[in-house]
């Protein structure tokens, strides 16, 4: 098991140094002077000199890429050419944010779809299996910015039920609950009519096998053939898929903290975008292919210890 | 001619399932008998309806893809058709266990294989995890699975397909049943794995005193496993007899034709004879014999109806032709037919 464990974190580094070039490339293939970006078009020739040495920019190319990916390596992507901070504080300071509405959606999305999926697999095509698929399409249908401000509407405005800023206050547990609420309610829905459908293909593919059989000759009950026998193996492509979905949330939670107005990294790579902060947006890049590369581990290591075919391979 | 109940007896047993909404039977009326200690063999092509058979007597045919329309099923005297699934549920595996064809798809792979093998103790028997487990390294032990004790912790992608044949057969075996169906338990093995693997049930046989169902498609395992055959063609036994009588004289035609379809060691430059044309599809089932239309020996009175009569003393077919000569069983062939 450690080996495994060893193996696959070695794995990721090859994919961080990827993700790091990459961010680097892309950042310098973009058209236009940074120096020039930043300080506008009016700049001196001396300002921008002087701000291209600041920045590194004057420096040969392989300077500039080894200064990068050991400085990323290190924890250090430099400050906000806007407020001067580290980025990684200024990151710090939102993030959990950031995550509260991440976990709080894919515990939503897994605790509604993932029974919803084996009680529509159990009644395949009755009157439970229909309502079902016809609310994981609606649920699938509605974009974040559509349900999110529906869901301001009613339980934020009409019934006062929940907070239209959710700017909490990080101390306070209740706080962060009550405020992530709606925004997890918008984002999870559309996972949770996701993972319905994987759930349910999936604990279809798996009643069907022939291993379902076996136990039934064996004269286990029925409720734990489906949740033992069934369900084991059925939770290995819905892992798989909750892993990947978690990488859509966080890309996802950009919409939602612009609609209902939280703090979050989503709001900063937007502000960055707007006030042009290369620094910031380049080490957000960075910080939002780590957190994915995070999930992808986990889900593998999960994948690892849920099935036995994994850790041979 | 029996005292103690039969092991198993199935008497007219009707299985249908639902083709576009229509109930069509795959099962018609089959009846046999199986005493302790005892193989029958029940031999077919695909799709004859032997698996069927073997799947309605596990209670495993079930609505809305398929049910057991008519017949009696019974197990050590008990009548089991139509029990509530709670109550078969205590059968399965402990009264009556079955053997697949598949033993590279039929253990769950993320269960250790012990656990699978201690299940149905742990369901039966109410023993505890670690005393089922500890049967199941004795069962593994049985069925010769080398080092035991360790391989009970793996999964099954760690063994080879008669290892986990092994497996099935241990998990088969675990409660003791007085039955022991197999449905073609060694079709996906290679040879040698295939004699070791009959071998081992057919000594598993006679140490338990068990009965055993085994389906094959494959007479050369029949002349070694089994004391008696039935012939299933299109859903209906068309001979039954002892391995010897119908290895020497074959009555029925289908049966017939499926020995000239063996290629012989014996005879060079020989072709492969297949029986020509194909089994009737269930919904298009012919009143009469359903092989008439492949048979060649089709005469008058092949469209009517026909009913297993003698043809020896324990040896009976299903054809007016091999049992007309017989005549003195005719007249009883209609009552023996509904044992």
């Amino acid at each position: 098991m450690i080996w495994f464990v060893a193996k696959r974190l070695l794995a990721a580094v090859p994919t961080l140094l990827a993700v790091l070039t990459v961010v680097f490339i892309i950042v310098r293939i973009v058209p236009g002077d940074p120096a020039l970006v930043i300080l506008g078009d009016q700049a001196t020739a001396e300002a921008a000199a002087a701000l291209r040495t600041r920045l590194g920019l004057d420096q040969p190319m392989w300077v500039q890429y080894w200064t990068f990916v050991s400085n990323a390596l290190t924890g250090n992507f430099g400050a906000s050419l806007v407020t001067g901070r580290p980025i990684l504080e200024e990151v710090g300071a939102v993030l959990p944010h950031t995550i509260d509405l991440t976990l709080a959606s894919m515990v939503l999305g897994v605790v509604v779809g993932v029974p919803v999926g084996i009680w529509a697999a159990l009644h395949r095509n009755g009157a439970i299996d229909v309502a079902a698929r016809l609310l994981s399409l609606l649920g699938l249908s509605f974009p974040v910015f559509v349900s999110g401000i529906y869901l301001l509407l009613l339980f934020g405005l009409y019934w006062r039920l929940f907070p239209v800023i959710g700017n909490a206050d990080l101390s306070d547990f209740g706080d962060r609950l009550h405020k992530v609420v709606l925004p997890a309610v918008a984002l999870g829905l559309t996972m949770a009519a996701y993972i319905t459908r994987v759930t349910r293909s999936a604990m279809l593919h798996s009643l069907g096998e022939d291993y379902i059989r076996t136990a039934r000759a064996k004269g286990v009950p029925w409720r734990r053939v489906v949740w033992v026998h069934g369900l084991r193996n059925a939770s290995l492509p819905v892992v798989t898929v909750v892993g990947l979905y978690v990488g859509i949330l966080i890309g996802n939670s950009v919409l939602t903290e612009i609609v209902f107005n939280r703090p979050g990294l989503g709001k900063i790579i937007v502000g960055a975008l707007n006030q042009r902060d290369y620094a910031m947006l380049q080490g957000l890049m960075v910080i939002y292919c780590f957190l994915i590369v995070v999930v992808n581990l986990v889900t593998d290591l999960l994948y690892g210890v849920m099935d036995p075919r994994v850790k041979q391979a | 001619m029996m005292t103690a109940p039969a092991a198993l007896a199935v008497e007219d047993l009707r299985t249908e399932f639902r083709i576009a909404g229509t109930w069509r039977s795959a099962v018609r009326g089959v009846s046999f008998g199986l005493a302790r200690n005892e193989t029958l063999a029940l031999v077919g092509e695909s799709g004859c309806g032997k698996s069927v058979t073997a799947l309605s007597i596990m209670g495993l045919v079930q609505p809305p893809l398929g049910r057991v329309a008519g017949g009696r099923i019974l197990l050590e005297g008990q009548e089991v058709a139509g029990l509530p699934e709670k109550q078969w549920e205590k059968l399965r595996g402990d009264r009556i266990g079955m053997i697949f064809q598949e033993p590279m798809t039929s253990l769950n792979p993320v269960m250790t294989v012990g656990d699978q093998v201690a299940e149905a103790l742990v369901i039966h028997k109410g023993l505890s995890r670690a005393a089922a487990l500890e049967k199941a390294r004795a069962l593994f032990e049985e069925v010769k699975i080398p080092s035991a004790a360790t391989r009970l912790r793996e999964y099954p992608h760690q063994f080879s397909g008669g290892m986990r044949q092994r497996v099935m057969i241990a998990m088969a075996l675990a409660c003791e049943p007085a039955v022991l169906l197999a449905d073609e338990p060694t079709t996906a093995l290679d040879v040698t794995i295939q004699a070791q693997v009959l071998g081992l049930l057919a000594d598993l046989r006679e140490r338990h005193g068990m009965a055993v169902l085994f389906i094959t498609h494959n007479l050369g395992v029949v002349a070694q496993i089994a004391d008696r055959v039935a012939v299933m063609y299109a859903g209906q036994i068309v001979e039954e007899g002892p391995v010897a009588n119908i290895f020497a004289a074959p009555a029925h035609p289908y049966t017939r034709a499926l020995f000239a379809a063996i290629p012989r060691l014996d005879q060079p430059h020989q072709a492969l004879s297949a029986i020509p044309g194909r089994v009737p599809p269930l919904d298009a089932m012919p009143v009469g014999c359903a092989f008439a239309s492949r048979c060649p020996e089709k005469r008058a009175g092949c469209e009517a109806p026909q009913v297993l009569a003698h043809v020896g003393a324990a040896h009976r077919a299903r054809c007016h032709v091999a049992t007309g000569a017989t005549a003195f069983e005719a007249a009883g062939a209609a009552v023996q037919d509904t044992r």
